[in-house]
């Protein structure tokens, strides 16, 4: 079993991570989600850097660089300068409250956990966490999409759901570099497509929140402000 | 290590908790004004505060009852006896089996449950408002400190202090997850029940946002001594149980010598005093909360500490 | 058997006391009726206990077995006295003890005394027999026998709105408990139609039968017990007594449930499948949160310790579920700690419940009301009352030095064994019900701070509670016994471990770790449930040093500091209201929690009607509460009872050649169903 320093790094690494993710639904403020989840990137980065240190693996070293890059820096930025344009309301509405939500996901990281450590038994103590971490991330990044009125929150939720598929990819020993790329890439043409539907629906309903798009859908009535 | 020796050491124990309490909260607001550019009082004011009060006559209510002039005294004594039972500087002492941490809870809810009735007993609508905010807080620290304190008894398996410390100190604990949750967990509990920034703020007056000063508002002279000493009390017990669970390093665990007494005591005294540093700048660094995000500042501390208790099957795995 | 001359002398005295009582000719037959119903039943209560602590006492610890020709011819009546039933005969006569000696007080204050004085000893006698029962047809009579008891002192204050309506609501849900108890038994008795609990434990079912059998077990019970989603009469049904009444049925009869559960899920049925244990668990969880939840926000003082009472049976009932789980899993000293931890709670539970309802019976007494929002400042004019109180309300918070706390201590201690389980639900299952379990103790602290702050402390807000006179010396003597055990317990719980140890050893056939370390004198102060070095606890030295510590810092703050005291107006930070309507009140005081939980829970709604400035009507505040239990179980239950009635209305308006063709048609019906079954 192992149970070393680079054991330790490796976990506290992927559960600060999580912790961000817990964040990220504890958040009520814009740009307190944007900083978190610019914190978590960072963090992720780092994670890929130290597996590739510790696995010898060069390439990860550009996956990180992309992490950071991207997600760390350029994405944040991007996202603020949408809200600072658009005047978006600076708190965040939430469909359940924050507790239920966070409740939900300490049930989730629960549920990861029943379902990985199973079927993982055999392979090592790295790998099942990485991977019981990394689900628990992607399942937190859904949760954030379903449980938050706006758009922009939406966003930030899907790429830290992304940010889970990174922290899976950089555990497993032998993930081609072209796979992260294409990840990595596919990211940002949606960061760009949900950035022109920002503008779009702004342009059209001055606002960002979904439940307007509903009942443009005609889904449900809702008296317009 | 002979009996007598034994009881001077553990008289020794709760004699030095209660000096030390008042130069700790001195040293936190001094530490804070300093963070915030004011030059903020001598760090010995709360002292001279105790002191005053102390001379002072007490004014009670004319319809107060026999409960409000007893509550400061077992108010005060259990949260004493709390902080005492806490091991500074040595584990192994008279007391120390009574050091359960689950029992240790149970003491500070005892002072608590007094505290609060003694709040609504005169009958004002602050003491009612500062009594029922105080148990709403409560009702979400305590659980949250009970999910901390299983988290640390699943992993050493034990709920008694000195044997947690044989624990930690017997091998080498690395990073490990669910501490680190814990420890985060219980700083926001122990920030929500010292009624700290941001939950509550021990120096305002302002109506509508006090929660400790409300319950108490009634309170003069020795009365109000008692209870503030006990407050400060209850900030060296977070910070003693903090330093003690989690970095015990120093502490005294077999028959002591004077050398071993000295470093123990140094090492304490160098815990707290960073404790109370780490709280001032975060103090200094955060604004006071509505009172109903309280709830869920706490359900994120009890929900941390509950992932904390999940995350000891990722730490140590089968 | 002492046991069942005490039975006797009850039954006896339900017989005469109507007697006596419709003699209207003689002027004294109501008095006479009254002292001796009451005092009969105390001393019954006195002797039964006696015994049941006795048969603690003796060295030997073989049962007492007895049988007696009543019943039906073939079958006599079975009884039994082991370690498991002298404890609960225990805990019924202890509460019954409390409550007789109280009712010969409270009993005066009762609107008609001719309903309660035949049933009350009667009800005694039932909850007697219950556990004395070692044969199914014995346990159902003796607890129909109860419930029907408890259903006529329910509905003794008939006269008073919604009594009737709680009384039919409780007969229903009774009704329900008892039919599925009948069908267990009938299970556990398999095709050979023993009845006798010998039988039943040498030939326990297997598979799914035991399933269904345990499933109707755990209904039945549980229903009586006030187990969510089956509590919903409790807090209707148990205020509606009298005050002495109602302490019996939520500090004892609550217990005897709970005891037909321990007996048949731990003693008569073999292993059950470890699901089962979680879902007592999960059951448990469920009601200590719901019970707490809705005690926070109720107003009437013994509707809240009624929601209270269901609060402590999850505790229980988590209790036995972790018993039951560590045993199944091989476990033993864990499952021995668990089952202690919950049968330690049916102890101290019944006593400090049966103390606070004591309370709340003096309390209406004294003032007419049960409303939290219509006493207030009673400490002045209750003094004693007040101070029991405190001591009730303390120790039903789980405060250390008081019982509550010891019990609950002990469950937390069973919960921090669960990564020894192997399965990976439980592991994380149990925690997750320990920590509601701390949420639910510090809620309780919360809702018994309202509580007595709000009936006993600030300023009294009605002219009936600023002249009420403290009670009479039965009522206050039965209070002060109670607490004394209450606090007694919390210090010297090794006194109370130690024969506990038996009936664990006879439940989960192990004995109890704590009873069997620690001999000498350091065994006795300290409270050790598996290791000492794993975690202790001192009652007494917590006692003493709470008290020495008190002791010397009053001393010293009297020498140092400066002793006046001088009385003045309050200060309320300068604007004092000499109206006591500006003091806090019971919703007021539940206002935050219920704005945290309540939303949650109960879909709380507050709407605060503001008239404009000039406008003449009052302000108005009200709010909304939704049962979630109501709403999605029995709702559409009752929904579905009432369809099914009206389709079946015209079933009621047949020619009688259709109702002989539908009689004939479900003849033939079951004919085929028995042929084609062969």
């Amino acid at each position: 079993m192992l149970y070393g320093l680079d054991f330790d790094i490796t976990h506290t690494l992927g559960t600060s991570v999580l912790l961000l993710s817990f964040a990220l639904l504890y958040q009520r403020r814009l740009s307190g989600v944007l900083e978190a989840f610019a914190l978590q990137a960072i963090l992720v980065a780092a994670a890929a850097a130290w597996q590739a240190w510790t696995q010898d693996a060069p390439h990860l070293y550009i996956t990180a660089g992309i992490t950071l890059g991207f997600k760390a820096i350029l994405i944040p930025l991007a996202l603020g300068h949408i809200v600072r344009k658009l005047g978006i309301h600076r708190t965040i509405e939430t469909v359940l409250g924050v507790n239920l939500t966070l409740l939900a996901g300490v049930a989730l990281v629960a549920l990861s956990i029943l379902l990985v450590f199973p079927i993982t038994f055999a392979s090592g103590n790295v790998a099942r966490e990485n991977l019981t971490l990394a689900l628990s991330v992607i399942l937190l990044g859904l949760l954030m999409m379903i449980t938050r009125r706006n758009a922009v929150t939406q966003v930030v939720g899907f790429m830290s759901l992304e940010n889970g598929l990174v922290l899976a990819a950089v555990g497993v020993k032998g993930m081609p570099l072209v796979v992260e790329g294409s990840v990595a890439f596919s990211v940002l043409i949606a960061f760009i497509i949900f950035g022109m539907f920002f503008f779009r629906i702004r342009e059209r309903f001055d606002t960002l929140d979904l439940q307007y798009l509903e009942s443009f859908r005609g889904d449900r009535q809702v008296d317009r402000p | 290590m002979s009996a007598v020796l034994a009881v001077l050491l553990q008289l020794v124990q709760f004699a030095l908790v209660l000096l030390v309490a008042p130069l700790v909260t001195g040293l936190a607001r001094k530490a804070r004004s300093r963070l915030l550019g004011r030059r903020g009082p001598l760090v010995v004011q709360p002292y001279r505060d105790l002191a005053k009060l102390l001379r002072k006559e007490a004014v009670m209510a004319e319809n107060a009852s026999w409960l409000y002039r007893i509550a400061p005294y077992l108010v005060f004594a259990l949260l004493w006896l709390a902080t005492a039972l806490v091991p500074t500087f040595m584990t192994r002492q008279p007391l120390s089996p009574a050091a359960d941490l689950i029992a240790l809870v149970g003491l500070l809810a005892s002072a608590r449950f007094v505290l609060a009735l003694a709040g609504m007993d005169v009958g004002t609508s602050f003491g009612g408002l500062g009594s029922s905010r105080e148990m709403m807080i409560a009702s979400l620290a305590e659980p949250a400190m009970l999910l901390v304190i299983f988290t640390m008894a699943m992993f050493v398996h034990t709920t008694s202090i000195p044997s947690i410390v044989d624990f930690v100190l017997g091998r080498p604990v690395g990073l490990r997850v669910s501490f680190a949750l814990a420890v985060i967990s219980l700083t926001m509990v122990g920030i929500a029940e010292t009624g700290r920034i941001p939950i509550d703020n021990p120096a305002t007056h302002l109506e509508l946002t006090m929660v400790h000063e409300a319950m108490i508002l009634e309170y003069s002279g020795r009365h109000l001594a008692l209870i503030e000493a006990a407050s400060m009390l209850k900030l060296v017990f977070y910070l003693s149980l903090i330093a003690v669970v989690f970095a015990p390093w120093g502490i005294v665990r077999a028959d002591p010598d004077l050398a071993g007494l000295g470093i123990a005591l140094g090492a304490w005294v160098a815990k707290i005093i960073a404790g109370t540093l780490v709280l001032s700048v975060f103090e200094a660094s955060i604004a006071k909360m509505r009172v109903f995000r309280v709830a869920e500042f706490l359900g994120g501390a009890f929900l941390l500490g509950l992932l904390g208790t999940i995350f000891l099957y990722v730490s140590q795995a089968p | 058997m002492a046991v069942l001359a005490a039975v006797a002398v009850l039954l006896c005295l339900g017989v005469i006391a109507p007697i006596l009582a419709s003699r209207t000719a003689f002027p004294w037959g109501d008095p006479l009726a009254h002292d001796l119903v009451y005092l009969g039943s105390a001393a019954a209560c006195l002797i039964a206990g006696g015994a049941a602590l006795a048969y603690f006492l003796a060295a030997t610890s073989a049962p007492l077995e007895l049988s007696l020709p009543l019943g039906i011819p073939w079958m006599p009546a079975q009884l039994r006295l082991d370690a498991l039933s002298a404890w609960f005969l225990l805990v019924i006569n202890l509460g019954g003890l409390a409550a007789s000696i109280y009712g010969k007080g409270y009993g005066r204050h009762v609107d008609e005394p001719r309903r309660v004085l035949p049933f009350f000893p009667a009800f005694l006698a039932g909850m007697n027999l219950v556990p004395l029962a070692d044969d199914a047809f014995t346990f159902l009579l003796a607890w129909e026998f109860m419930s029907v008891a408890s259903w006529l002192l329910v509905l003794s204050n008939h006269r008073q709105p919604g009594n009737a309506h709680a009384g039919m609501i409780y007969l229903v849900m009774a009704a329900f408990g008892g039919a599925c108890l009948l069908l267990a038994f009938g299970i556990l008795a398999g095709v050979n139609g023993t009845y006798h609990f010998a039988d039943i434990r040498a030939h326990p079912p297997a598979g799914w039968v035991a399933s269904i059998a345990v499933a109707l077990v755990i209904l039945g019970a549980g229903s009586k017990a006030g187990a969510v989603p089956l509590h919903a009469w409790l807090p209707i049904a148990h205020p509606a007594a009298p005050s002495h009444v109602s302490a019996l049925m939520s500090g004892v009869m609550t217990k005897v449930a709970l005891y037909g559960l321990v007996r048949v899920l731990f003693d008569l049925m073999g292993d059950p499948a470890w699901g089962w244990g979680a879902v007592l668990l999960v059951v448990g969880a469920a009601s200590a949160l719901y019970g707490i939840l809705s005690a926070l926000i109720e107003d009437d003082l013994k509707t809240i310790l009624a929601c209270s009472t269901i609060e402590n049976v999850g505790i229980v009932l988590i209790g036995l579920g972790l018993a039951l789980v560590f045993r199944v899993n091989g476990l033993a000293a864990l499952a021995a700690l668990s089952a202690g931890a919950a049968l330690l709670h049916v102890f101290n539970h019944a006593l400090m419940k049966t103390l606070m309802f004591c309370v709340a019976g003096a309390v209406q007494t004294a003032t007419g009301t049960r409303s939290l929002e219509r006493l207030g400042g009673l400490i002045h004019r209750l003094p004693v009352t007040a101070a029991l109180a405190l001591a009730g309300a303390a120790a039903i918070s789980a405060l250390p030095p008081f019982n509550g706390f010891i019990s609950e201590w002990l469950t937390f201690q069973a919960v921090l064994g669960s990564p020894l389980l192997p399965q990976w639900t439980l592991r994380f299952g149990v925690p997750v019900v320990g920590a509601v379990m701390a949420l639910a103790a510090a809620l309780a602290a919360a809702c018994f701070v309202r509580v007595y702050g709000i009936a006993f402390l600030g300023r009294p807000r009605t002219a009936e509670s600023a002249a009420a006179e403290d009670v009479d010396p039965w009522m206050r003597g039965a209070m002060a016994g109670l607490a004394a055990l209450c606090l007694a317990v919390g210090v010297l719980p090794r006194a109370v471990v130690v024969p506990l140890g038996h009936v664990v050893a006879s439940v989960v056939k192990a004995p109890l770790p704590s009873a069997t370390n620690g001999n000498g004198f350091a065994g006795w102060l300290w409270l050790t449930p598996l290791e000492p070095s794993q975690s202790s606890y001192g009652g007494l030295v917590v006692f003493l040093a709470v008290v020495v510590v008190t002791v010397a810092g009053a001393a010293g703050v009297h020498r140092l500091a400066n002793n006046r005291v001088r009385r003045a107006p309050p200060w309320d930070c300068g604007f004092p209201d000499p109206q006591p309507a500006t003091q806090y009140t019971g919703s007021s005081f539940a206002q935050p929690l219920r704005r945290v939980f309540g939303t949650l829970v109960f879909r709380a709604v507050e709407r605060v009607d503001m008239p404009e400035p000039g406008e003449t009507r009052p302000a108005r505040f009200d709010i909304r509460l939704v049962d979630p239990v109501w709403t999605v179980l029995y709702a559409p239950l009752l929904a579905c009872v009432s369809w099914v009635a009206d389709r079946a209305n015209p079933l009621q308006f047949l020619t009688i050649r259709r109702y002989l063709s539908l009689m004939f048609a479900a003849l033939v019906i079951l004919l085929s169903a028995v042929a084609l079954s062969r």
